[in-house]
């Protein structure tokens, strides 16, 4: 871009944004008229990224809100393939009603995996991080009672992972999205916690006394989580 | 719909809220005896534009104005529990555990919210209550309008995000606070749910719910919405998904002026 004068093909190609991703712009229908303008700054905030995986196979999320996105899809990924893996090989100790509610707590997450690879797809191309490979090695998907308390840590730590991770989105359109999005997890981890313990849907353990959820920063997650993926996460620069 | 109660709240933490409708003159005139104040408050449609108009997309509100409105609402569902606990109809165990573990929730959002107000040099409203002619006598219906009121505040708090993006107390992230209360009111709507044998999330069903239910499930964007970003989530995902599947994994949000309206929140404060 040092070249100031450009030809009418190369202006044309630099407007492209602006003009041809109809579908794009209505995505920021609802945010109102700052959110078109931050769409640009989305495109251009990938110049001082890093690959996404590096030599020694660390997924580096990203920066910005493409890095929020990521860190998002990531965390998708991980309890997709855990609640895939639940409603495939169901613990014989789960009641029927229990079966029906986790395939479609399982659907739910495919479809915030599915969505957001399709929106980072759209929004980022090129920035979107790879496929993870989860290690469930220390759950036993035959007893409900280890299924219930993976699914209490992943949905309690992405309930604090969207609620630390709103800050850093710059599109309101993403940030509606990641509210709409948190408030399922929020739903399923009530669910979760009420079927291990009658009553804990939001106890003192998770709920502090100013009548708070948690809220992590994107580092801390992914170090939560991290035993349960082969791929070395690299949070630092999400959102920045 | 206490729209003039509402509208009496609103001016005593914003002065200007009559000037922020198209014309002061203009309301004033419809405000101008108790006939046509009757029916003003029957008629949903034109309270919802005013507010649409006062507080919609048009104007964006202060953070002090986004923080009044989740303080009302607070105060709306604090009053209502207490109440709840008042008549005595929750059985003992379970369920008053669980309905005093929300209330001591609400009552602590009530101080929080109070408190950041005042901080930032702003007036909590106060003296909010719930309509006691709306007030079940019996049980279930009470568990009724408390799931009516938490996810009317998962899907008004969720409305109001994008207007806390970048807003700080000092050093403290209110979108973040925000979404902390956010994430409490759908785990106590879970809750609830559940007590009423109801999934802990939204099925598209909901939103042809009768009232009181219904309206909190509709508005401009319904809880039966299944395209998310422009992509339809049922198709266009490479993998089919159900259209309840695909309601339930997104919550919706609703507006200011929605949640205020007579046939859901709005309908339910003492005048």
């Amino acid at each position: 871009m040092s070249n100031i004068k450009q030809n009418a093909s190369e202006e044309a190609e630099f407007a492209k944004p602006l003009y041809t991703p109809i579908k794009r712009r209505s995505f920021f229908m609802y945010a109102g008229a700052t959110a078109g303008a931050t769409a640009l700054l989305l495109s251009g905030c990938d110049d001082d990224d890093n690959e996404i995986v590096t030599p020694n196979g660390t997924v580096n999320l990203g920066s910005g809100d493409v890095g929020v996105l990521n860190y998002a899809y990531a965390l998708e990924q991980l309890e997709a393939a855990f609640y895939a893996q639940v409603k495939a090989t169901p613990a014989a100790d789960f009641s029927t009603l229990e079966k029906d509610y986790f395939s479609q707590v399982a659907a739910h997450e495919a479809i915030h995996r599915d969505f957001f690879k399709a929106a980072i797809n759209r929004d980022a191309p090129g920035q979107i991080i790879p496929g993870l490979t989860p290690i469930f090695t220390s759950i036993d998907f035959t007893k409900r009672a280890s299924v219930l308390a993976t699914a209490k840590t992943f949905e309690d730590l992405g309930v604090a992972a969207y609620n630390g991770a709103g800050k850093y989105l710059k599109t309101p359109a993403y940030l509606v999205i990641a509210g709409q999005i948190v408030s399922v997890e929020a739903r399923h981890a009530a669910y979760v916690r009420d079927l291990i313990s009658p009553g804990s849907f939001a106890d003192d353990s998770i709920i502090d006394a100013n009548g708070l959820d948690k809220a992590m920063e994107p580092v801390d997650v992914v170090t939560a989580a991290q035993s349960f993926i082969k791929e070395k996460l690299d949070a630092s620069r999400v959102g920045k | 719909m206490n729209i003039l109660r509402i509208i009496e709240q609103l001016s005593e933490v914003d002065a200007d809220v009559l000037g922020r409708f198209d014309s002061r003159r203009a309301v004033f005139k419809s405000l101008g005896n108790t006939a046509k104040m009757g029916a003003l408050a029957a008629a949903p449609v034109f309270v919802s534009s005013l507010f649409s108009k006062a507080y919609g997309q048009t104007t964006t509100p202060s953070v002090v104005e986004v923080l009044n409105y989740a303080l009302t609402l607070e105060l709306l569902e604090e009053d209502f529990y207490k109440k709840m606990t008042a008549a005595g109809r929750v059985p003992a165990g379970a369920a008053a555990g669980a309905i005093a573990t929300i209330l001591k929730h609400e009552t602590a959002h009530v101080k929080l919210l109070s408190d950041t107000i005042r901080a930032l040099n702003g007036t909590p409203v106060t003296n909010v209550k719930f309509k006691t002619s709306a007030f079940p006598a019996d049980y279930p219906t009470q568990l009724v309008v408390a799931q009516a009121l938490e996810d009317t505040g998962v899907r008004a708090y969720k409305g109001q995000a994008g207007n806390l993006l970048g807003k700080m107390a000092g050093t403290t992230s209110l979108l973040q606070v925000a979404l902390q209360i956010h994430s409490v009111e759908a785990r106590h709507a879970a809750h609830i749910r559940g007590m009423r044998m109801q999934p802990a999330w939204i099925p598209a069903s909901d939103s042809n719910l009768p009232a009181p239910l219904g309206p909190v499930y509709t508005g401009a964007i319904r809880e039966d919405n299944v395209i998310q970003s422009n992509v339809n989530i049922t198709s266009q995902l490479g993998t089919p998904y159900s259209a309840n599947d695909a309601a339930a994994s997104f919550d919706e949000i609703l507006t200011m002026a929605e949640v205020l309206d007579a046939s859901r929140a709005g309908g339910l404060v003492q005048g």
